[in-house]
């Protein structure tokens, strides 16, 4: 478990005025402040400060895939040795194709397998060469993998918290 | 979606600034003005070619907890159960996949007891068993796809 940092009631103040967007404006960040009722230097002090505690991943835009051309998105899971986990998972991730890459846990026996890696592409076909690129980096130390192609989005609004 | 989309695109994968004027540090960098900056993002978000634009916040970081978790929905219920999932304020995403576990969603709560909590409802709405899938381990999180 990560360890939490420390917010105050205008740090949450911030994160609630900000979780649906940044203000497209010349000056954002003297939007907000002016909203919050703060000084422009003191939103720049908390936002930077909430960046280098991790609070903040990173501040940016997020592209739809399908927009993008990337309609073909497989979540793709392996059963891999928990002893080498943590070194296959490093080498998985470092593939240029992978978004996102985890260790979870096991559902035996309905779901075998303990290793995540989602990977996204503009066909299937391109999905399957990417899959198929992990595979040979894994060799031997795959016993099993499956592809979990996502057919609809039901939903999409991403983290929401309370004002 | 032009030339110019795919490299504001590609440049704000990356970290945007925090300074007076961010959108002009950008737009220098793309060789464009900042105004035009910020009419194409307003634009693209309009179109739905940018799902959001701001910070990304990691919610483990404040004390919270995201959690994927996974139904096996019989296909003749499919719509209720879908129904009844994303009527729960802890569900951020929910996905259609093709496997005997066919509905993938990731809960986000403020706390870490907000998750069974959250499962339980889901459970008791659907009539289904909800298999958790909590990240022991996490390698690599960045989206880095070229527009």
């Amino acid at each position: 478990m990560m360890e939490a940092m420390a917010l105050d009631a205008d740090d949450r103040r911030l994160i609630v005025a900000t979780q649906g967007g940044l203000p497209l404006a010349p000056r954002p960040y003297h939007v907000l402040a002016a909203q919050l009722g703060l000084a422009a230097e003191e939103v720049m002090a908390r936002l930077q400060r909430l960046l280098d505690t991790g609070v903040i991943r990173r501040i940016g835009a997020v592209p739809n895939h399908y927009a993008l051309g990337y309609s073909a998105n497989g979540m793709s899971v392996w059963d891999v040795p928990d002893a080498r986990i943590d070194a296959l998972g490093e080498a998985v991730g470092r593939l240029p194709f992978v978004t996102h890459c985890y260790h979870r846990p096991r559902a035996l026996p309905l779901w075998p397998y303990n290793l995540f890696a989602m990977v996204h592409g503009k066909s299937r076909d391109e999905v399957e060469a990417e899959v198929g690129q992990i595979a040979a980096l894994l060799g031997a130390e795959c016993r099993a993998h499956d592809v979990l192609y996502s057919s609809r989005i039901l939903k999409k609004t991403g983290l929401r918290i309370g004002g | 979606m032009d030339e110019l989309d795919r490299r504001i695109i590609n440049a704000l994968q990356g970290g945007f600034p925090i300074c007076d004027e961010p959108y002009r540090e950008v737009a220098e960098q793309l060789g464009i003005a900042a105004h035009e900056l910020i009419e194409r993002l307003g634009r693209m978000l309009g179109e739905k070619t940018l799902t959001r634009f701001g910070p990304m916040f990691q919610v483990e970081r404040m004390g919270g907890a995201f959690v994927l978790a996974a139904l096996a929905v019989p296909e003749a219920d499919y719509e209720r159960v879908a129904a009844a999932v994303n009527a729960q304020p802890e569900v951020a995403h929910n996905y259609r996949r093709e496997h005997a576990l066919n509905m993938w969603f990731v809960l986000a709560t403020e706390t870490p007891e907000g998750i069974p909590a959250a499962i339980d409802k889901i459970e008791r709405a659907t009539g289904l068993a909800a298999y958790a899938f909590p990240k022991l381990k996490e390698y690599f999180v960045e989206m880095k796809l070229a527009a």
